[in-house]
This record gives structure tokens, C-alpha cells and sequence, in this order.
């Protein structure tokens, strides 16, 4: 199966994008110079239609053969319109830590037409408010999959016209009988709806409708992936591009088969090149529900455990069924992190930043410098809206409490710091607030500093709460 | 106790009584109703080669009256056959394979031994390269009372100032593999019990249960060597794994010493830096000095979800890559402390009723760290709550020996739920 192939995102020098670059260091881009912005692209930190020249036609050619050599090996797909249109896939790697996972994979809700219209309403409603924020960034759902449990094509198309009455979420419409997506199809195609699925059983008919609307499809064949690959080596030769794969997600005791399948599909794109496995891939935990009868939390959890796994192991789109807040801020969350950079540092420099607009008497704190309890701390005084100063110390990228079960954040390491960082000319009092997980540094560090200690919460969702309680401190 | 013994899922949620199983059932519903709101915050994030704006936009336009925006071509006749060949990956080198315990015919009093390590591939990738062993799942157990979420707390109110009947629940009751022995109360900070009251404490444990033990120090470098040493002595023999040696012992001049005591009296050790394979690396090196490769393990940090979990995956990623392609320094099995799930917000923190059931969101926190890391290729695991320990051991179990694809089991799209 291994072909030819171009190179991959991690081959790529700076020097073969540079190659193709007009040169003439005009920095329209605002970069110095085109070298430096050929590096930035193939750190995946610039996009090369970010060199204004390069769009015009004198350059066509080469901007083309920049957009070959760039591609991912697994083809971005777009569903949804406007605005709300997604892009699912469009991955470079198989590990995160080689080049930033790209395009982090929406999650769909499932709604079936069986539901009653309250009902459906009800849960497009808790779809769209689901919202929680997470340092700074706000994190919700993406899109429904809309499933036809009647079978009947008229309540499929009547469904789908009410869903596009309430919301513009993009849609999956999930059936593999054609005469229900043709139903869905007729209301909803201008929002180039995500078409869940061509089957070996279904494949002339369900590609006729595709071909008719030029909506992009889910390809299935659950646990079979030389039967995938046949299916989309044909609907290729037969015209159609925008697929998406299904592997079938298996649950309980088959959940290994998952992840190897998954592994071996993403696998034979980006290492083997394979373009015919080189598509997104569609997790459904949602199958979870067709296991044994379960309580339904028992299924939620399930359906929760399996949907981490996924995010983890290279699922492109996924579609849930629970709507329970516990069950889907975990994966909100670790689709955030796992998509970050890389190469994003574990800590932020060491220093004094200063909040709103502090005086002599506002208050000191301090913290770690392990980035994340930075940006969780940094974010719970801004939302507190507290004029402070927050001395962020070097722990060595350790969080507060690894930092003083290491003995990185000591009472000496305090008193270092406030003196590094001239704490005593920020304020005119001599009262330190310190992290409530730090709380049995707090004897030695009066000892240490000079300093009276105030031991804060031990989490920094408090710390508002603690400041308009205490502050300022009252003398015994 | 063999696999068949220990306790499955449901069995665990009898055990944790009426509360959790009532809202796993579904009947109770517990609403909480705390907002929490956070400021702004920007996250640099790479937008990676090609701009998606590339690709066409979509077309608008009704069924009806679709022009076909796709090039078609002719129908194929019939299906075009291809195969899926997949082969395992084939790596030069393997991670050491390490036994934690020791029965009487090997000179130690346990029952039962584990071992970890050993793995040829990474986890999980095929079918036909299984890691050689199931992960290790050692519960703590605290020598003094540390602040604790509700839902851990709450089944351990008998226990929770008696380690020795505390480690006896967690193998009788939770199905241990190992037990883990916080000694925090050696902490010069806190009550700085002496290196001899801690041994005590841990000869009642070896007492009270059969299973290997890991025994985890303050942090202190000096009293944690001082500890240990004191330790390795009195349980001659029982091939503990001591938790954890670190470049700031080396700094304060105790890792020679603590790391031959180790070594004499037959126990294994545990190297711990802080996110960085370098690090790991160099304090490695300083320990293959005083003490032999064949018997120290890694904790390279684990971070809870949602305060850089994305780290610590990372990173294990990397190391165990490095490993199988070659590096020796990175070929020792690895530990993930994954109680530290708790420490996030999102795993204790009432969130309002949106994300009600705090009971669930915890044991899932501590279950999806355990599980990503488990993927990543851990060896062994720091557990707490019992329902992550069953989820870890038994997904663990199936992800090792899946069951044969059973076709119907994927669909979803017609059920009704």
C-alpha cells in the first residue's frame, strides 16, 4: 500500500516553500524577508496565502504547487454554511507532539425523529446553551446528527424542517436507506448537510444523491477497512471527493477493535500515504446505546470514557448522544488541550503582573509559574475584578502544590522573590497573600520575609471572594 | 487474585452504597446551582500550513435546482476491489520488563508479585502486538489526614486514620494490585514523624496485606532519603518500589546514599522529574551510578485534565517512541500519579446545574487522565476512586483482548433510544 509519495509536514524545509515564494522579499507578509516567512509556514504558523503577491496570477503555478506540497494527507472535509460551516480533518501527524494537531473534531448531538417536537426543540435548545468557559476560552458544541428512527421519509423531512426553523447548527442526516436522505435532502441541501451514509448495500443509490448535491458523505463500513477501501476507490473513479470514513466505533468488550481501527486507518494515511484511507474519521459513541440494557448513566459513562479515547486516538467529528454536562465538559476540555501547540511552554516567565489599577494598598499575591495555573489564576482575577499585584514565581514550570511537595516553592524561594522583584516598593503594607495549597509554607515564610501571610484558597476560583472578605486585613 | 475475581463494575457501585448507585440508576438527580465565570484569556494557537479558505466555498441552492458542483463521472459498474493491509510496527529495542514484590521463595513476605514494562510496540496500535502485561493499579492510602474531594472522602470515613485498614480495603474491597503508602506525615513542614514511626507504619501495612507496596515520601529530599533509608532496611527484601528519588536529592547530596540502601536491601525505585525528558534523562544517568537500570521506574508528571493533562501525554508519547527506537535511558517502565485528576476544579467544584452530579464528573476526570495515559503507554497507575480503578482495569482488559467484531454492535443511526 505504501506509494510514492510526497513529503510529509515534517519533511518539509523551510527552503522547499522558500523555492516557491516570488523572493522578492518585498514583506507585504510582515515578515523581514521571504525566508522567514517560509519558516513560519512550515512551522505551521503562517498560511501561505498570507504572502499577498503569491495570490496573484503572475503566480498561479507556483502558488498551486505550494498548495500540493503543503496538503495534508488527510483531506479537510467542510459541512454546514456559512458561518457555522465546520472543517473536519486536514491532519499532517499521527503524534501530537511532531506538528499541532489541526482542526479539532466537532461534536454532533444526536437528534431522531421520533422524538416529539417539544422534545426536539427542548434538546436543540441544550444544545446551543451549552457553554462553559475554560481559561478565558469559551467551549460548546458543534452541530447535530439528525437520525431517522421511524423510517418514514415525510416525518424525516418534516423533522429536519423544524430543526432548520429553530437553529443554524450544522447538520449530519443520518440513515442509510436513500429515499430518507433524499427527504432530508429536500429541505436542507443549500446547508450542505453532512450525509451519513454510503454502505456497500446503498452505494449507487446514496451516491447519486451526492453527486446530485454536492454534500460531502460519510463512507461506512464498520469493521471492515478493505471493504472502506473499496468503497472509496470506487466513489472516487466515480467523481466524488469530500468523504468521510466510517470504521464503526465498538464499545464494551470490542473497544480494542476501535482503537486499532481508528490507529490503522489514520496510520495508512500519514505514515503509508495511502490516499485512499487519507479522509477524516467519524467516531460514534453514540453505538454505546445499542449495548446491553444498561441504567442510562451507566451508558453516559461509557459513552464518555469511549469519546476521550477517540478524541484521543484520531477521530475527526464524533457524535454523542448524552447531553449531560458531566459527561461532556471532560471532552470539551481535552479537545482543547490536546489541540493546542505543542510546543506551547509548560511555564511563563517569572515577574509581577499587575491587575486593574493597584495602589500602595492594594493586594500581593503570588503564584507558580507553571503555565496553566498562570492562565487559571490569571483568569480568576480578571473575572474578580481585583486590582492586585501577582508575583509569579519560578517553580520551575511546577504547578503550586507539585511545586511545594518538590520543594520548588519554598519560604526562602518566596523571600528570593520578593526581593527579585521589589516587592516592598509595590505597596506601602507588608501582608502577602499566598496559595491555600502553599498554606503550610506560611510559618516559615513570616519567618522568612517579614512578611505577614494571608493564606488564600486553595483554589483560585476564591480568590474574589477571599480579597472583598479580608481585604484589606484587619491588625489583632 | 486472578482476573476473574476481581470486582467488575457493578459489583463496585453496590460497594460505594446507595448514593452512587442510586444516581447511576438514573433516580436521583443532584442540582447544584453555582455559577463560575472566568475573564478573557488568549491562547496562541498555529493555524498550520494552508488557509481552509482555500477549499471551495459551498454552494447554495435548493435540492431541486442543484447544480452538480462535483466533476461526475461515469458510475462504475460494480465495486473496484482493494485490500487493507495493515502489519504491526516493528521496533529495534524494548522497554525493561520489572517484578514489584517478592514472595517468600523469592525473599519478601507478598502473596503476589506484578510486573510492569516489557512493551516491544506501542499499546494498542494492532491487533497482533498487545503490551505483554495489563496495566498496575495501585490505590493510596495516607499516613495523615490530607484535604479530600467529598467523593473521594466519602467511602473511607472508616479507614481514613488507619493506613493498615485502609490498604486492607483497597485490596479486599477495590482489588489492588498494589498499595501505595503516603508517608506525608514525615514532612519537616507538618508533623515531621521520625524515619523510624514511618517504618512502622509501613510494617503494619506489609502486615495487613499480601499485595507489592510503593512508598511515597513528603518530597523533602533530605528527610525523604533519611525515610527511605529506614525503610529499605526493615522490609529487606520485599522489592518495594520507593517513591520517588529526584535531581534535588542529587543536589542535596542524599541520592548516593538512598540509592544504595535501595539496592542492598533488593528494593526498586521510582525517578521523578517534572515534564521534561531531559531531565529524565540526566537524572537517569545519575542514578545508573549508585543503582542498577534493571530496577528503576519513571514518573515523568502527570497533570490533571484540563490543566495540561495535553503535557504529560505528550511527553509519554515521546518517551516511549524514544525508547523503542533505541534510547536506554528512557527504557524503564512509567508511573502516572493519576489521582491527581482531583486537583482540577472541573473534577470537585459544584459547576451549577448544567453540569450537575459532581459524583459522576470526579471518577470520570480521574478515568479519562488514566485512560489517555494509558494509550500513551503507562505501565502503572496511582489510583483513588474505585470506579475509575474498575473502568481503567477493565477497558484496559478489553483493550488488550478485544472481543471479535460483532457488526450489529455498530449501529446507531435507526436505534431507538
Amino acid at each position: 500500500m505504501k506509494e510514492e509519495h510526497k513529503k510529509s509536514i515534517r519533511e518539509i524545509s523551510p527552503i522547499d516553500v522558500y523555492k516557491l515564494l516570488p523572493r522578492t522579499n518585498c514583506a507585504e507578509c510582515g515578515e523581514a524577508n521571504c525566508m522567514a516567512f517560509a519558516t513560519r509556514v512550515v512551522n505551521g504558523e503562517a498560511v501561505i496565502e498570507g504572502c499577498p503577491p503569491i495570490l496573484t496570477k503572475k503566480y498561479e503555478k507556483d502558488l498551486s504547487k505550494l498548495q500540493e506540497l503543503l496538503a495534508p494527507p488527510v483531506r479537510a472535509v467542510h459541512f454546514g454554511s456559512g458561518d457555522h460551516q465546520l472543517t473536519i480533518g486536514g491532519k499532517h501527524v499521527l503524534y501530537r507532539h511532531e506538528f499541532t494537531y489541526q482542526n479539532p473534531p466537532p461534536i454532533a448531538i444526536d437528534i431522531s425523529d421520533d422524538m416529539e417536537n417539544e422534545q426536539i426543540a427542548a434538546r436543540i435548545k441544550k444544545v446551543q446553551d451549552f457553554a462553559y468557559t475554560y481559561i478565558g476560552r469559551p467551549l460548546s458544541l458543534d452541530a447535530l446528527a439528525v437520525r431517522s428512527v421511524t423510517q418514514s421519509p415525510d416525518r424525516y423531512a418534516e423533522v429536519i424542517q423544524q430543526i432548520c426553523g429553530l437553529c443554524n447548527l450544522p447538520l449530519i442526516l443520518c440513515s442509510t436507506d436513500p429515499a430518507i436522505i433524499q427527504a432530508g435532502l429536500s429541505v436542507c441541501a443549500e446547508r450542505k448537510p453532512l450525509i451519513f451514509a454510503i454502505t456497500k448495500e446503498n452505494w449507487k443509490e446514496m451516491g447519486e444523491l451526492v453527486l446530485d448535491t454536492g454534500c460531502p458523505v460519510v463512507v461506512s463500513a464498520p469493521g471492515d477497512l478493505s471493504l472502506l477501501r473499496t468503497l472509496v476507490r470506487t466513489l472516487q473513479e466515480w467523481g466524488i471527493e469530500d468523504m468521510v470514513l466510517d470504521p464503526g466505533t465498538f464499545h464494551s468488550d470490542r473497544i480494542g477493535q476501535t482503537i486499532h481501527l481508528f490507529t490503522a486507518l489514520r496510520k495508512a494515511a500519514v505514515k503509508n500515504f495511502d490516499a485512499l484511507s487519507g479522509y477524516p474519521i467519524l467516531g460514534t459513541p453514540i453505538s454505546v446505546w445499542n449495548g446491553q440494557e444498561l441504567s442510562d448513566d451507566l451508558n453516559r459513562w461509557q459513552e464518555a470514557y469511549l469519546t476521550s479515547m477517540l478524541i484521543t486516538r484520531y477521530a475527526d467529528l464524533l457524535i454523542m448522544h448524552s447531553l449531560e454536562g458531566w459527561a461532556l465538559l471532560p471532552q470539551l476540555i481535552w479537545r482543547f488541550g490536546i489541540y493546542t501547540d505543542p510546543r506551547k511552554p509548560v511555564s511563563v516567565d517569572a515577574g509581577v503582573r499587575t491587575f486593574g489599577n493597584p495602589d500602595k494598598t492594594s493586594p500581593v499575591l503570588i503564584t507558580s509559574n507553571y503555565a496553566l495555573t498562570f492562565f487559571t489564576v490569571e483568569s480568576d482575577i480578571k473575572a474578580a475584578k481585583i486590582d492586585c499585584h501577582l508575583i509569579v514565581i519560578d517553580t520551575g514550570g511546577l504547578s503550586v502544590e507539585a511545586a511545594v511537595a518538590g520543594r520548588y516553592l519554598t519560604a526562602s524561594k518566596i523571600a528570593e522573590s520578593l526581593k527579585e522583584w521589589k516587592a516592598d516598593t509595590l505597596v506601602s503594607h507588608k501582608y502577602l497573600i499566598i496559595p491555600g495549597l502553599a498554606a503550610r509554607l506560611s510559618g516559615e515564610t513570616e519567618d522568612e520575609t517579614g512578611w505577614r501571610v494571608l493564606v488564600g484558597p486553595r483554589d483560585s476560583s476564591g480568590i474574589g471572594q477571599m480579597i472583598r472578605e479580608r481585604w484589606p486585613p484587619v491588625e489583632e | 487474585m486472578s482476573d476473574q475475581e476481581k470486582p467488575d463494575i457493578s459489583s463496585i457501585i453496590r460497594l460505594l452504597g446507595p448514593g452512587l448507585a442510586e444516581l447511576l440508576s438514573g433516580r436521583q438527580i443532584e442540582l447544584e446551582n453555582v455559577e463560575l465565570e472566568l475573564g478573557e484569556l488568549e491562547l496562541w494557537i498555529p493555524v498550520g500550513g494552508i488557509s481552509p479558505s482555500i477549499y471551495p466555498a459551498p454552494v447554495p441552492g435548493g435540492a431541486g435546482q442543484l447544480a452538480p458542483p462535483v466533476k461526475r463521472l461515469p458510475r462504475p459498474d460494480e465495486l473496484l476491489s482493494e485490500k487493507f493491509l495493515m502489519e504491526p510496527d516493528v521496533f529495534s529495542s524494548k522497554v525493561r520488563e520489572i517484578t514489584l514484590g517478592a514472595t517468600r521463595a523469592d525473599g519478601g513476605t507478598r502473596g503476589s508479585t506484578v510486573t510492569v514494562g516489557g512493551s516491544t510496540s506501542i499499546p494498542f496500535t494492532h491487533p497482533q502486538s498487545p503490551p505483554p502485561h495489563p496495566p498496575v493499579i495501585s490505590l493510596d492510602v495516607f499516613d495523615t489526614r490530607v484535604p479530600m474531594p467529598k467523593a473521594l472522602k466519602s467511602h473511607l470515613t472508616e479507614v481514613i486514620d488507619d493506613p493498615a485498614a485502609w490498604a486492607k480495603m483497597n485490596v479486599e474491597q477495590f482489588g489492588a494490585d498494589m498499595v501505595t503508602v503516603h508517608l506525608l506525615s514525615t514532612d519537616p513542614l507538618i508533623q515531621n514523624k521520625s524515619p523510624r514511626d514511618a517504618s512502622k507504619t509501613v510494617e503494619e501495612v506489609l502486615q495487613a496485606v499480601d499485595v507489592p507496596l510503593i512508598i511515597g515520601g513528603c518530597g523533602d529530599p533530605k528527610k525523604d532519603a533519611e525515610t527511605f533509608t529506614e525503610i529499605a532496611a526493615m522490609a529487606e527484601g520485599e522489592r518495594l518500589l520507593l517513591n520517588s528519588v529526584t535531581s534535588d536529592m542529587a543536589d542535596a547530596k542524599t541520592l548516593e546514599p538512598v540509592c544504595k540502601a535501595a539496592d542492598n536491601h533488593g528494593h526498586c525505585l521510582l525517578g521523578f522529574t517534572g515534564l521534561d525528558l531531559n531531565s529524565a534523562k540526566e537524572l537517569n544517568r545519575r542514578i545508573y551510578q549508585y543503582f542498577p537500570p534493571e530496577r528503576l521506574l519513571m514518573d515523568l508528571t502527570t497533570v490533571a485534565l484540563g490543566y495540561g493533562l495535553e503535557y504529560s501525554f505528550s511527553i509519554h508519547e515521546r518517551a516511549r517512541m524514544a525508547a523503542l527506537m533505541g534510547d536506554k535511558e528512557l527504557q524503564h517502565p512509567t508511573i502516572s500519579a493519576c489521582t491527581n485528576a482531583w486537583s482540577a476544579r472541573e473534577a470537585w467544584m459544584d459547576l451549577g446545574p448544567a453540569f450537575g452530579k459532581n459524583d459522576l464528573r470526579g471518577p470520570l476526570w480521574e478515568t479519562i487522565g488514566g485512560l489517555t495515559l494509558l494509550l500513551a503507554g503507562v505501565d502503572l497507575f496511582l489510583m483513588m476512586h474505585p470506579l475509575a480503578v474498575s473502568t481503567l482495569r477493565d477497558v484496559a482488559g478489553k483493550l488488550m483482548h478485544p472481543a471479535e467484531i460483532n457488526l450489529g454492535m455498530a449501529d446507531w443511526a435507526a436505534l431507538k433510544i
